[in-house]
């Protein structure tokens, strides 16, 4: 099969899939068939090597905070939040906000795990401490 | 050949044009109004310009390129109109010195104009908010620069009050230059104590939110000496991208301003000892610190106690945004033509209260995006061809 008959072009992207297996519960992620690269955001080709053979796979879900930033939001509006980057146990790195501590507390190299959150329309990852 | 183009095309003519706050105008306006100064200034006009390069702000038409060139009534050979955020005018220069080395054009127009300020008040940005990232709300673009500062600081032991001294060091040449927007007093703890943004940068560690406008005029060097100034040369340029997102970025520390500069430099023939002035990109204080380090001036880790020695501020030993920069002088959205004007009247000897000595060779580097486009150019006087 030539690579552009691969089945990674049909059927729903890698968004699409990535967001119904947050709607299930799960955490996802891809990871190559060529190099082994786990791969986030969702894409269609690795990062790592330009292959296609993207499987999804369940991390672990456990990661370390990699850099961290408070925003500071005004209190009226519901006050300061961190946004951080996470690089996950298996390689591939996000972005997210731990949940469950005080922001001032949130430092990198902090080991948090991934949670879903399913409170708003869409569901979509944060963090809590491991 | 890497060096085929050094030399080969000259800025003759460079404007600002409604720098601060221009009410009731639109961004088009304020680039109209920008390039006809530097058309004047090299003694053309409209009607001279076969090539037009520009961008305007996000909120403008996307083929700027072309309504530009309608509204002034060119009918351009060749039309540049890519984006790469605020880089995106130093990859200009570089089209436009290829194009007029090669005969395509003969007098290249490269523009911008932004109404920001007085039209909305804030950056007008271009990009537009990622599914991974937006969900966690992330100031754009405040908060990616902060996320690679808190980086910095992890690693080098980079501080706050480091810093801020670029912020100052800003302040101190903008106080030199009549037309900056923000002039007068600034400390370190001025910069610590302002309102905290995204954390570890307060509202002074970010730039501005002006409007302005700033042209070129860009001719082959074959004629470069029959304008009324005195061209300024494109001796290397070279451009590097590394991402779009700031979860994307590989290295937070480490940006593609050392693949450019490495190549600008090679293109040159130059090294950052050769550099008499340098005018880049200060989206955000950090930006100073990594490109100083990235393009060489001092090792990376120590752009920190670099900039809080005083190197980069008047009567340093490295000068650096001698307009005072998007920090103090002007910063319209996409700052990137702020450091090739400034780096022409440098070259020029036009810097009044801020000249630089002699200042014979200048960098200017361009960043858009968070980090992600890094161009480098290395401007020359004659002498130095
Ligand atoms: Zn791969």
């Amino acid at each position: 099969m030539s690579a552009t008959q691969a089945p990674v072009f049909s059927g729903p992207g890698p968004d699409r899939v990535y967001q119904e297996y947050l709607g299930k519960g799960e955490l996802r992620i891809q990871r190559c068939g060529d190099c082994g690269k786990q791969v986030f955001y969702p894409r269609l080709a690795c990062t790592g090597c330009g292959g296609i053979k993207l499987e999804w796979v369940q991390p672990s879900g456990r990661g370390t905070v990699h850099a961290v930033s408070i925003v500071n939001r005004q209190t009226e509006k519901g006050g300061p939040y961190n946004v951080v980057l996470v690089d996950l146990a298996e390689g591939a790195r996000m972005m997210g906000r731990v949940d469950g501590v005080d922001n001032a507390d949130v430092k990198i190299g902090m080991a948090v795990k991934a949670k879903i959150d399913s409170s708003g329309k869409a569901p979509f990852v944060v963090f809590e401490p491991a | 050949m890497s060096n085929s183009i050094r030399g080969a095309a000259a800025i003759v003519g460079a404007s600002l044009a409604g720098l601060g706050e221009a009410p009731g105008r639109t961004s088009e306006d304020i680039a109209i109004e920008a390039s006809y100064k530097a058309l004047a200034e090299a003694g053309l006009t409209t009607q001279d310009v076969d090539a037009v390069f520009g961008s305007l702000p996000g909120d403008c038409s996307p083929l700027s390129g072309l309504l530009m060139a309608e509204i002034m009534g060119i009918q351009p050979k060749f039309t540049d109109n890519n984006r790469t955020g605020g880089s995106t005018f130093l990859s200009y220069t570089l089209m436009a010195a290829m194009a007029l080395k090669e005969g395509l054009c003969d007098t290249a127009l490269i523009f911008y104009g932004s109404n920001q300020r007085s039209n909305t008040g804030k950056l007008v940005s271009s990009v537009r908010p990622f599914p991974y990232e937006a969900p966690y709300n992330p100031i754009f673009p405040a908060t990616s620069y902060a996320l690679a500062a808190s980086r910095h600081m992890h690693l080098y032991g980079t501080t706050r009050e480091q810093m801020a001294s670029v912020a100052v060091a800003a302040r101190q040449w903008a106080n030199m230059n009549p037309e900056a927007f923000m002039r007068g007093p600034l400390s370190v703890a001025d910069v610590l104590n302002s309102r905290m943004v995204s954390s570890p940068l307060t509202v002074r560690d970010c730039c501005l939110v002006t409007d302005g406008g700033a042209a070129l005029v860009m001719v082959s060097a074959k004629r470069a000496k029959d304008f009324p100034k005195q061209p300024v040369y494109l001796l290397g340029g070279a451009a590097a991208t590394t991402h779009m997102n700031i979860m994307a970025m590989a290295d937070l520390t480490k940006t593609a301003a050392k693949d450019s500069g490495q190549r600008a430099f090679q293109m040159a023939g130059m090294k950052p000892s050769d550099v008499d002035v340098v005018e880049l990109y200060d989206a955000f204080t950090i930006n100073t610190i990594l490109f100083l380090e990235d393009l060489g001036f001092c090792k990376k880790g120590e752009g920190g106690s670099f900039v809080a020695s005083g190197a980069i501020a008047p009567g340093g030993s490295l000068p650096v945004n001698t307009n005072g920069g998007g920090l103090s002088c002007v910063h319209p959205g996409m700052y990137g033509m702020f450091t090739l004007v400034e780096g022409v009247r440098q070259l020029r000897g036009e810097g009044g209260e801020r000249q630089v000595k002699n200042a014979e060779v200048a960098l200017c580097h361009g960043n858009g995006g968070v980090l992600s486009s890094q161009i480098t150019n290395i401007l020359g006087t004659e002498a130095t061809l």
